[in-house]
């Protein structure tokens, strides 16, 4: 980011900003000398500063690290519950039948009493299960904590290597131009109309019967979801880079003579960055909800599994008792996914905002 | 100009035959092949079942390599068969063509309502950037993008037909016992769609808000609109007439990108719902295996969004005069 970094930083020190940076230490000191009162900030320190000026943006990223910590710290405190563990404690079932029988003329009656223990399920919240449990007598609290895992995971895993492949092939085609760029460009027109749900109904419908279940599932739906996900990047990312190359910075660097993979990963992809970073924020939401909604239709991590998705997946099980009475089996998923969703949209809307080097404020 | 549309129609018509036979070549990778197992369940009435579903899968190319496969059944699309769907054996054609109208017109509702309110609502947000007004809508915006589209509307469904009484809790498109005449056949399906129109605006209002603040406010940073304020000129004519003009060049392209999703329906409201829309009716095909009727429906939803890629690289051209198009 270092070509960034000196307009930027030239710019932050122009007399507007000084005055900015001014008022906020201690507005009431009056006059001071003009190498006092300048400070210089780095592009990325007045990114961040511009990033947290936006509530909306820590917001976001307070409750995203919150979500990270209790997914991913929360289960080492649970003892052996974890996202299978069945509840066996549940109100036993316990049979008496009367034996009525005469000795001697006199009757008496002996209690045959049975004590079967029952899985506890449909539990409402307690001290044991702080959100209940599900139908399956499985915590739901534990459960959510798992399912974060997962879903957490693969968002992040996803848009990384399909943001990496978007880059590479993208970057190729900008960089090259003529009939790399023709032949490049038009698979990645296949792809980017690909009707993306219904080839991942197809996908799973081939994993199921192929009878790919259980964990190996994640990795086959990280590997469909990367497939048919990178053309938007690669897309963005040539756009970006047609339009860089015919600016004046990248004519001194041809003139200059500096090798192409200079040019690309000093000049080029550090001017893509931003709005690479953006998409990422953006992409991230996108995917957990993707990934969500095939739980949701029983094609994504197969139960006993847990996922924010298929924790919500009872309710395409026409149990219509659960939709409307035990709103917490499958509440809590659902509020999961729409807070993560939401903080990495504030992050991303915050992140394009503060890369924005035209907003002045 | 001319020139480049046809090279952009010559471009389209690779991209749709790539899209179709990745989609062919994904279903034939289902080793659960539709017509082998509907024979296989007369097993016990049918010695001969195998035999049968052999000359049946002859007859849609079933039984050939992949890529043989796709150019049978192209070439049969390509004379305008599309043959008969596996689960109903009803004309393809015609099953699309009747699932359509439903879809069409709650998105066409959808559409309308969402331009209506999501444009004014982005300007006024950029236009008090960091202002209350531009929190509130933020939030409430994005909200409904965050929102998981079936947890929302189980809420919506539980909250407007089950506890409160107002939609037709069975769901479905129409009642179940409905008589009458036209018009109360219109009002009733009318009542039944209210509920899904509204959640499908919600959810969708979040993009286009988002993207009409952040146009706007690339706008409203341009030095011109700075001379339009130094000039004197009035705040609302720099918003609607100064400013709005160059927001709506993005905003006419991605108008054109929504043209697939007129007719391609929503799968998981309409499933939620059980309105037999073409969203459900190809849902349930991809599912199945019913590769005639879902073929037919992939190449009709591709050929849209290349459409609607196409007419908004157009649209460009035609809205701002800067742009040219065949470079």
């Amino acid at each position: 980011m270092n070509e960034e970094e000196k307009i930027i930083t030239e710019e932050s020190s122009l007399p507007q900003n000084a005055e900015h940076a001014e008022a906020q230490p201690d507005p009431g000191q009056g006059q001071t000398s003009l190498s006092d009162s300048v400070k210089t900030l780095s592009p990325g320190q007045l990114v961040l500063k511009r990033f947290f000026r936006s509530k909306l943006s820590i917001v976001g990223l307070a409750v995203l690290v919150a979500l990270f910590l209790i997914c991913f710290i929360g289960p080492f405190f649970c003892g052996d519950v974890s996202y299978d563990t069945v509840d066996l404690n549940g109100a036993p079932q316990v049979t008496t039948e009367p034996i009525v029988f005469v000795v001697d003329g006199v009757e008496y009656t002996m209690y045959d009493i049975q004590y079967t223990p029952s899985i506890n399920m449909k539990d409402y919240p307690s001290a044991d299960h702080l959100l209940g449990t599900d139908e399956h007598g499985r915590d739901v609290f534990v459960r959510l904590m798992y399912g974060g895992r997962v879903s957490l995971t693969i968002g992040f895993v996803v848009v990384l290597l399909e943001t990496l492949v978007g880059v590479i092939i993208g970057g190729i085609a900008g960089y090259c131009g003529g009939i790399v760029d023709q032949i490049i460009m038009r698979i990645v027109d296949v792809f980017y109309c690909v009707p993306q749900m219904p080839i991942l109904f197809i996908c799973s419908a081939i994993m199921s019967a192929n009878e790919i279940n259980g964990f190996a599932r994640i990795y086959w739906l990280l590997l469909v979801l990367i497939v048919f996900g990178w053309a938007g990047t690669a897309r963005m990312v040539r756009g970006q880079i047609l339009s860089l190359r015919e600016q004046e910075f990248m004519l001194a660097a041809r003139s200059m003579g500096l090798p192409a993979g200079r040019k690309i990963f000093r000049h080029l992809i550090p001017n893509v960055m931003p709005q690479l970073i953006v998409s990422m924020t953006l992409g991230l939401g996108g995917i957990i909800l993707t990934e969500s909604t095939l739980s949701f239709l029983n094609l994504g991590v197969p139960p006993p599994y847990a996922t924010w998705g298929n924790m919500l997946g009872c309710l395409t099980s026409g149990d219509f008792t659960i939709i409307s009475n035990f709103f917490n089996i499958w509440g809590p998923a659902g509020i999961c996914i729409m807070l993560a969703v939401l903080s990495f949209n504030f992050i991303g809307d915050g992140l394009r905002d503060a890369f924005d080097p035209k907003m002045k404020k | 100009m001319v020139k480049y549309i046809l090279k952009r129609l010559l471009i389209a018509v690779f991209v749709i035959f790539g899209v179709t036979f990745i989609t062919y070549t994904l279903f034939r990778m289902m080793p659960d092949n539709y017509v082998w197992r509907k024979f296989e369940e007369t097993s016990q009435s049918n010695p001969n079942w195998q035999e049968q579903a052999l000359r049946v899968m002859e007859l849609y190319g079933l039984n050939v390599p992949v890529v043989k496969g796709y150019f049978i059944w192209l070439g049969q699309a390509l004379a305008g068969n599309f043959g008969t769907s596996f689960i109903d054996g009803a004309e393809v054609v015609s099953k699309i063509k009747n699932a359509i109208p439903i879809s069409f017109w709650m998105s066409l509702c959808v559409t309308i309502l969402q331009l209506v309110i999501a444009i004014p609502l982005g300007i006024r947000a950029a236009v008090n950037q960091y202002g209350p007004a531009d929190y509130i809508t933020t939030v409430f915006t994005l909200l409904g993008i965050s929102l998981p589209s079936f947890f929302f509307a189980a809420i919506m469904i539980k909250i407007f037909a089950v506890d409160l009484g107002w939609f037709d809790a069975s769901l479905g498109s129409i009642s179940m016992d409905f008589s009458g005449n036209a018009f109360e056949k219109f009002l009733n399906q009318a009542w039944h769609l209210i509920l899904p129109i509204i959640i499908s605006t919600i959810l969708s209002l979040g993009g286009l808000m988002r993207y009409t603040r952040t146009n706007m406010l690339e706008v409203l940073n341009a030095d011109y609109i700075r001379t339009a304020k130094a000039k004197g000129v009035k705040k609302g004519n720099i918003i609607y007439k100064h400013a709005f003009k160059n927001t709506a060049i993005p905003l006419v392209t991605t108008l054109a990108g929504i043209l697939p999703g007129l007719f391609g329906g929503s799968y998981v409201i309409e499933q939620l719902f059980g309105i037999q829309g073409i969203g459900y009716v190809s849902y349930q095909a991809t599912l199945q295996g019913d590769i005639p009727f879902a073929m037919a429906y992939y190449l009709f939803i591709t050929i849209l969004t290349v459409l609607g890629i196409l007419i908004a690289d157009i649209m460009y051209a035609v809205v701002d005069p800067r742009v040219k198009l065949g470079k």
